[in-house]
This record gives structure tokens, sequence and C-alpha cells, in this order.
């Protein structure tokens, strides 16, 4: 097969030289440091798109307690598994870009939120970190980065929840205002980042700006690692350029037999085939087509699944994932589940996924947080979309 | 008469006596006792100077926390989209018939639980699952064998 997409090292080509990047950037102004990552148009790879620059900037700019930086790592989202390559092939680079990030805004203080099931990657993590710290003691950086190990709750992902249980708490989300570059965790200003992101700034730090510019499209600038799976022969972790329709994604990693792509995990869109060349992937922005924003979950699906059964498993995993604290998404997400059994078994009419669509509209605009916000896209994208597959 | 309960205080004294610190504390309880009991909760809440009631929401919310009896090894198979895609129920089958258990029960030898979780960020080599920390993946009925046997074998000979 033709393989047309161009395939990109920036993140896991293996640099020795956070030592070098380090020092050269702490010698560098904050301002100067923030102004190259504003002008990169880095935005963040957690899946929520907020411009990294802008990020460190209300930080640094936020008086108050101690302030901290903090790498998520909580990687929960189905079909995302690109942080914890990152973390065990490149850790250092995450590290300089938190330790960078601390210098910025003023803090001593770092967590890496690793979700439990990553702690295997502990060990080796915690060697790194070692290695780091001294390192930062020759550069007379007074930071120092923890792990913390997350309990297997994928709403802890969410950065406000992500605080609560860092300081003992359910995982609850909280209201925002204020944000965490403000008021996160204990209070303090902080700065939270997917790993992907920091691992980014570093590379920014590395070659400037421009380079990452020139990668992308207007809005959604550099590369992007996706995490492909599914029904696809070459499962696995790739670095591609923003800006490619989903078709030229699916004639690269499909199997021929693509009836779907599911963009962004359980809380992302179900494309079809139909708008597979009217998709480009990137964030929410002035490209032509639909755009999508991405964590980096691509899941492919052909045409031997049932689009049920698929949301189906998504709405079972948002069941038991939402943390239950507001009645829109601890009911709705129930309810929608409920519903499709019951159409599908014939109890229901399929007039009433009109009402189910209706629900999931409800929970985008009254649910708490983004994980109730989100179970509309992908419970809208493919009700619509395979109408028939959720009926017959 | 006020026993201490040195399991605790040992972990409060490594982890500082702070809030912040009680999900380590639960987590390290659970990896030591394979369950988190009532009685710890309280000693744990009287450590750290906050309510019973609390430690108990903290730690019912997170699915890694057990409040009951887990077996010396969980293990946990992903049921998310790309490894049901991939089999994992023909796993589960599996080890249900090695183990002789249902999904949720522990072995009468206290050795291993059997339960389901969701994505485990190895999607790319499902199906996947872990045993406690250790994760393995791209399964087959064959290859489950070999990996409970292994864990089977290591037993026996610390047993004896
Ligand atoms: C339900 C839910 C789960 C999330 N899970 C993650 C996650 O696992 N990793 C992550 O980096 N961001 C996750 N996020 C996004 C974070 O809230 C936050 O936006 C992100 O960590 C910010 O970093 P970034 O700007 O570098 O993307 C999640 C958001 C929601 C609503
Ligand atoms: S939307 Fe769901 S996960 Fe978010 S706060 Fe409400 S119940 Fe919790
Ligand atoms: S779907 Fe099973 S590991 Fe992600």
């Amino acid at each position: 097969m033709n393989k047309s997409l161009k395939r990109l090292d920036l993140i896991f080509k293996n640099e020795h030289d956070a030592d070098v990047i380090l020092e050269k950037s702490l010698k560098r102004s904050n301002e100067e440091l923030i102004e190259d990552l504003i002008s990169s148009g880095l935005k963040g790879r957690g899946g929520a798109g907020f411009p990294t620059g802008l990020k460190w900037k209300l930080s640094a700019e936020a008086t108050g307690k101690e302030k901290y930086v903090i790498c998520n790592a909580d990687e929960g989202e189905p079909g995302t598994f690109k942080d914890r390559e990152i973390l065990s092939s490149v850790p250092h680079k995450v590290m300089a870009g938190m330790a960078i990030c601390a210098r910025i805004i003023g803090s001593q203080k770092g967590y890496i939120y690793l979700r439990g099931e990553y702690k295997f990657l502990v060990p080796q993590l915690n060697k790194t970190i070692d290695e780091f710290h001294e390192l930062l003691d020759k550069l007379n950086l007074d930071f120092r980065i923890e792990i913390f190990l997350g309990c297997g709750a994928y709403i802890c992902g969410e950065e406000t929840s992500l605080f609560e249980s860092m300081e003992g708490h359910r995982g609850e989300p909280r209201n925002k205002p204020p944000f965490p570059t403000d008021a996160g965790y204990k209070g303090g200003p902080t700065v939270i980042n997917n790993v992907e992101t920091l691992a980014h700034t570093y590379s920014i730090f590395k070659y400037g700006p421009e380079k990452f510019k020139d990668l992308g499209v207007k809005d959604s600038r550099g590369s992007k690692v996706f995490s492909v799976s599914g029904d696809t022969p070459t499962p696995g972790i790739y670095e591609l350029e923003f800006g490619m329709t989903l078709q030229k994604f699916v004639d690269d990693f499909g199997d021929g037999d693509a009836k779907a792509v599911q963009v962004g995990g359980a809380a992302g869109f179900c494309v079809p085939r139909k708008k597979f060349d009217k998709t480009v992937i990137g964030y929410k922005g002035k490209l032509t087509g639909v755009s999508l924003p991405t964590g980096g979950s691509m899941m492919i699906f052909n045409s031997s699944r049932s689009m049920y059964n698929v949301l189906h498993n998504y709405l079972d995993f948002f069941v038991e994932e939402s943390c239950g604290q507001c009645t829109p998404c601890r009911v709705g997400t129930q309810q929608l589940l409920l519903g499709i059994e019951a159409v599908k078994r014939g109890d229901k009419s399929s007039l009433y996924l009109e009402q189910l669509l209706s629900l999931a509209e409800t929970m985008r605009i009254t649910a708490k947080c983004g994980l109730g916000q989100s179970v509309a896209n992908s419970f809208s994208s493919i009700v619509e979309n395979f109408r028939e597959e959720m009926i017959y | 008469m006020l026993q201490t309960n040195e399991t605790i205080k040992k972990l409060a004294d490594k982890f500082g006596r702070k809030e912040e610190s009680l999900l380590p504390i639960l987590e390290n309880v659970y990896e030591q006792k394979h369950i988190i009991s009532e009685d710890d909760m309280v000693d744990i809440a009287r450590e750290l100077d906050i309510s019973a009631a609390k430690v108990y929401g903290t730690a019912t919310f997170y699915s890694f926390l057990e409040t009951k009896k887990c077996g010396k090894y969980v293990i946990r198979i992903c049921k998310t989209i790309t490894c049901m895609m991939h089999g994992k129920n023909q796993i589960i089958k599996e080890l249900e018939e090695l183990l002789k258990v249902n999904l949720g029960e522990t072995t009468p030898d206290g050795l291993f639980t059997l339960k389901e979780t969701n994505c485990l960020g190895q999607c790319h080599k499902g199906p996947a699952m872990l045993i406690n920390d250790a994760p393995f993946t791209e399964l087959t009925p064959g290859k489950v064998r070999d990996i409970v046997n292994k864990y089977r074998q290591e037993e026996k000979q610390v047993a004896s």
C-alpha cells in the first residue's frame, strides 16, 4: 500500500541532551521562553487544546501561595496509549519541560500523576527522576519532581478531579472558574499539562518555534502522536502532522474495509466512511470541512463490526466512570445505555432514539465536567450515522 | 483496649500525617493486605486526624482500592472496545475455566481474583490484562494458561 502520510520523529527521537537544552533555556528570560511557546502555536495534547504558552503565562502572572507543575499521565481515554510510550522512552524530555515551566512560573514542586494501570513504570521513572534531580542541582534550580500514583479512575484525568484526588478526596471535578492557573492543587496556581505537551515544549526550546510552526496547518501547529488501534494491520504509535484528512489516514492505516473511525476515544466523535475525505484532523478552527480535536486516539472499525456494540461498550464505560456527582451525567449515562438496549430489543420504537439524542444534548449543556458533556459526541455521531444498526 | 496498628503507623510516618497522604496510604495498605478493611480505615482516619467517613468515601471511589478481600494476585482483563474486538471474551472464558471461578470471584486458595477493568492503555496489543501491576498483552488462551501456570509454580516454590 502506498504510505502517503509523512512519519515524523520529533518526540521519540532519543536525544541525550536534556541537560544542554535545559541549561541553554534557563539562561534565557522567562519572557523570551513564553514568547517562543506562544509563537510556536503549541496547544495542549490532552484533548482540550488550550494554548500552552498562554497557560504558562497566566500561571507566571498569578500571585499567591506555592505554585505547582503537574504532568498529567492519567491517560485513561479508551484507545490512547501514547503517553505511556513517551514516559517509557523519552521521560527526560517531559521532565525538562516541567523544569523550564517551574522556573518560569516560580514553582519548586512538580508531580507526575501516573495512572495506577502504569504502576509498572514507576521503578524506571524514579531512577530517571533521581538522575534528573542531580542535573537540577548542578544547574542550581530548586525544583523537585515526584510521582503520584492514581488508583484506577478515568475521571481523575480531568484536571480538577486530579487535584482532588491528590488532596486525598474522591475524584470529583470542581467548578471552573477558578481555573488551575489561578487556583489548582492545594489552591496554588498550577500548570497542568499532558505528557506529550511537555515533551513538545522541549522540542520547541531546542529547535525554536519556527520549526514547530512549519508543521501542521493554521490553528493546529506541529506534530501529534496518534494511538492507532482497532481494525488495522499496523496498530501502534505514530507521530504525524496535523491537518491530514481522515481519508488519507484510513488509506495508510485501515485494512481496506474501514467503515468508521472513532477520533478522540469514547469521548470523541465517530466518523463514517462517507465523511472521511471531508474530515480534517486538527483542533477546532478555520479548517475547511469538519475538524476534530483529538487526544490522539484513533480506533478503526471495519464493516464486520456492529456499531451498536461499539456504542454499547462506550456507554458501559461512561456509566462506570462517571463520578456520580451531578445528575445529568450520573442518570443520563445510565438512561442512554438502557435506552439503546430497549430500542434494540424492540421494547421501544425507533422514534425513542430522538428522545435519547435530545437527552445527550441536554447532558452536553448541563453536565458539570467534560466527561458528562462529551458523552453526546460519540452518542450522537454513532446514532445519527448508523441508525439502522441501532434498531435492527 | 486501643492497639496500635503498626502497618498504618509506619505508612503515616513514611508519607506524612496530612490529607494528601491518604491515597498513597490506602494504596499501600491494599498492596500489603489485599483489602482495605473498615478497621484499617478507622485507624488511618485517626493517624491523619480526619473523619473515618472521609477515608471511607475516598477508599470506595477508586476501582483499584478494594474494600473486599482479594486474592494475592488480582487479574484485571480489559473489557474496553479494542480488546473486546480482539477477543477478550475468549480470554475471560479461558481464565474462568483455568481458575474455576467466575468474574468477580477469588479462588478458594486465595491466590487469584478475576476481574474486568477499563482500557489499560495497551490497545494496540489487545487483548490485554494486568496481574497486580504487571501488564500482559496480545493474549491467547494458550498464553494465558502459561502465565497462570507460571504464577502457580512460583507460589509452590515459595511455599516449599
Ligand atoms: C473526563 C476527562 C478525562 C481527561 N483525561 C485526561 C488524561 O488522561 N490526560 C490528559 O492529559 N488530559 C486529560 N483530560 C484533560 C485535562 O483536564 C486537561 O485539560 C489537560 O491535562 C491539560 O493539559 P494540556 O493542555 O497539555 O492538554 C481529561 C479531561 C476530561 C474531561
Ligand atoms: S459530568 Fe459526570 S464525571 Fe463530570 S462531575 Fe458530573 S457526574 Fe462527575
Ligand atoms: S481497549 Fe483494552 S487496553 Fe485499551
